[in-house]
């Protein structure tokens, strides 16, 4: 008790590194993620048929494949099977091809929740729009997107939750997160080894991180409470 | 010189022929009232004259200005529809405000887009605001709605919600106003106080033309009434010529439904 009462400065302080990183994958899949979600549901529902033939395929070929394995793929296919090393070595090239996997995978996902929303607002609304004289995208901005909104927030905030924890994948290609860093302990690292309990300690930030967020899309979904 | 004229509107949906050679006018300031059985094609055909369906033959003039011929596709064009939609004004069986926005903000939203395409619009943006509140404001009074102005649409009862409606319609001022069966989702209390807004829209010589199942409404309130059966015009004429003395068979049995009870 004593040992591990002096080593916890050590290993917060490689903790904290290690979640700066979790928490930058985290922003960074979201900011992406978002936007490429909805453009990835525009392609599913557009009526030009090759176009949203082409999108359905992506989406099960990324939703019916284990995020590890893509993140796998990403960041050594390029280097080793065809010789072009695009992400470059360390860290900075690991997070690259982390971010760029954990991105497409998460628009995926979200495209079918967008899809979800878009089509259960009623045509209804679509139509009294236009007979008012609006343009589409008119209607999708001013009409549309936040009734959608309301809709995805639940089935989001399911989906935010898992990408918190989703990011320790990171680990299978050497990114620096916090499940690496609580690792480097046991097999040793800055004169500590054999320690399990930096393990057990990266449970609590994500249990505290995933908390915040929950209060956080809780106090959105009551925002949203004043229309139905 | 009619203000509305339809020619030779056919409308199939798959193999179904919905529409089938309808023609008619209407005058500024009269009403005119659709009535028929559901399915006769009475919704289609407002639908059409609201461009949200597209006629498959047919033209559609208002006020002298081909809107629609389906001979010239010149006249198609997604850009110049949405002006043409302008027309018109639809008010919906089920309402179909926006729910996210007040009575007040439902009946502003379409007018102030507009507002924000003129030129000019930048400078005179606050004195634009206020004049569409104004105007906004003073169309939910006639409605008889001062005092919910700021609720949202979950707050209004159906009749309000569809009061609130021919309010956001008429803000764009239409040449002509439609409405799809307005009192058909509504309980007999607030069917009411909707006719009694109708009513005292057709007073003020608005345009209109109605979709309705209220037979008394459409015999004491329109100048001209159709009966469509079938995706037809089986008859057409003053509420006493169709109500009091129609030709045809199937107009009287369908009329009889309505006068026993």
């Amino acid at each position: 008790m004593e040992l591990m009462l002096e080593q916890m400065p050590i290993v917060l302080r490689s903790l904290n590194v290690g979640f700066l990183q979790t928490l930058k994958l985290f922003v960074v899949t979201l900011l992406g993620a978002v936007p490429l979600g909805l453009i990835i549901a525009f392609g599913s529902m557009s009526r030009f048929r090759p176009l949203s033939f082409l999108t359905k395929i992506i989406v099960w070929i990324i939703r019916g494949t284990p995020l590890m394995i893509q993140l796998l793929i990403i960041y050594y296919f390029p280097g080793l099977v065809l010789g072009v090393p695009i992400w470059g070595g360390g860290e900075g090239g690991r997070f690259l091809a982390a971010a760029v996997s954990f991105v497409f995978n998460y628009a995926c996902y979200f495209s079918e929740i967008y899809r979800g929303g878009i089509q259960s607002v009623p045509v209804g609304q679509e139509e009294a729009g236009l007979v008012l004289g609006m343009t589409r995208s008119q209607i999708f901005f001013k009409v549309t997107l936040l009734q959608m909104i309301k809709r995805i927030v639940p089935p989001m905030s399911n989906e935010i939750i898992t990408l918190i924890k989703d990011t320790s994948l990171a680990r299978i290609i050497a990114l620096q997160e916090i499940i690496w860093a609580g690792q480097a302990f046991m097999k040793g690292s800055q004169g500590i080894s054999g320690a399990i309990w930096p393990m057990f300690f990266t449970a609590v930030y994500y249990l505290i991180f995933s908390g915040v967020l929950t209060v956080l899309l809780g106090r959105l979904e009551k925002k949203l409470d004043y229309f139905r | 010189m009619a203000i509305l004229e339809a020619e030779h509107i056919c409308k199939s949906f798959e193999n179904t022929e919905v529409l089938k050679d309808i023609s008619f006018s209407l005058e500024e300031g009269q009403v005119l009232s659709i009535i028929g059985s559901s399915g006769s094609g009475k919704t289609t055909l407002l639908r059409c004259l609201n461009f949200l369906e597209r006629p498959d033959k047919g033209v559609i003039r208002v006020c002298g200005e081909t809107l629609f011929d389906s001979k010239d596709p010149s006249t198609m064009q997604e850009a110049e529809i949405r002006k043409k939609r302008l027309h018109f004004g639809l008010v919906f069986q089920s309402f179909n405000l926006f729910p996210q926005y007040t009575a007040l903000e439902n009946v502003m939203l379409a007018k102030e887009l507009l507002a924000k395409e003129q030129p000019g619009y930048k400078a005179r943006k606050k004195e634009i605001h206020e004049e569409i509140r104004v105007l906004a404001e003073e169309l939910l009074r006639q409605m008889g709605l001062t005092d919910r102005m700021n609720n949202y649409p979950h707050q209004l009862s159906g009749g309000q919600c569809q009061r609130v409606a021919i309010a956001r319609a008429l803000a764009l001022k239409p040449d002509i106003l439609c409405f799809d069966e307005p009192t058909s989702a509504l309980d007999p209390e607030l069917t009411g106080e909707v006719l009694r807004v109708m009513k005292e829209l057709a007073d003020q010589k608005t345009t209109m033309i109605i979709v309705t199942h209220e037979m008394a409404f459409a015999r004491d309130v329109a100048s001209h009434v159709i009966f469509m059966d079938d995706g037809y015009i089986l008859e057409q004429g003053t509420p006493a010529q169709v109500f009091e003395h129609s030709h045809e068979e199937r107009t009287r049995q369908f009329l009889s439904r309505f006068t026993q009870g």
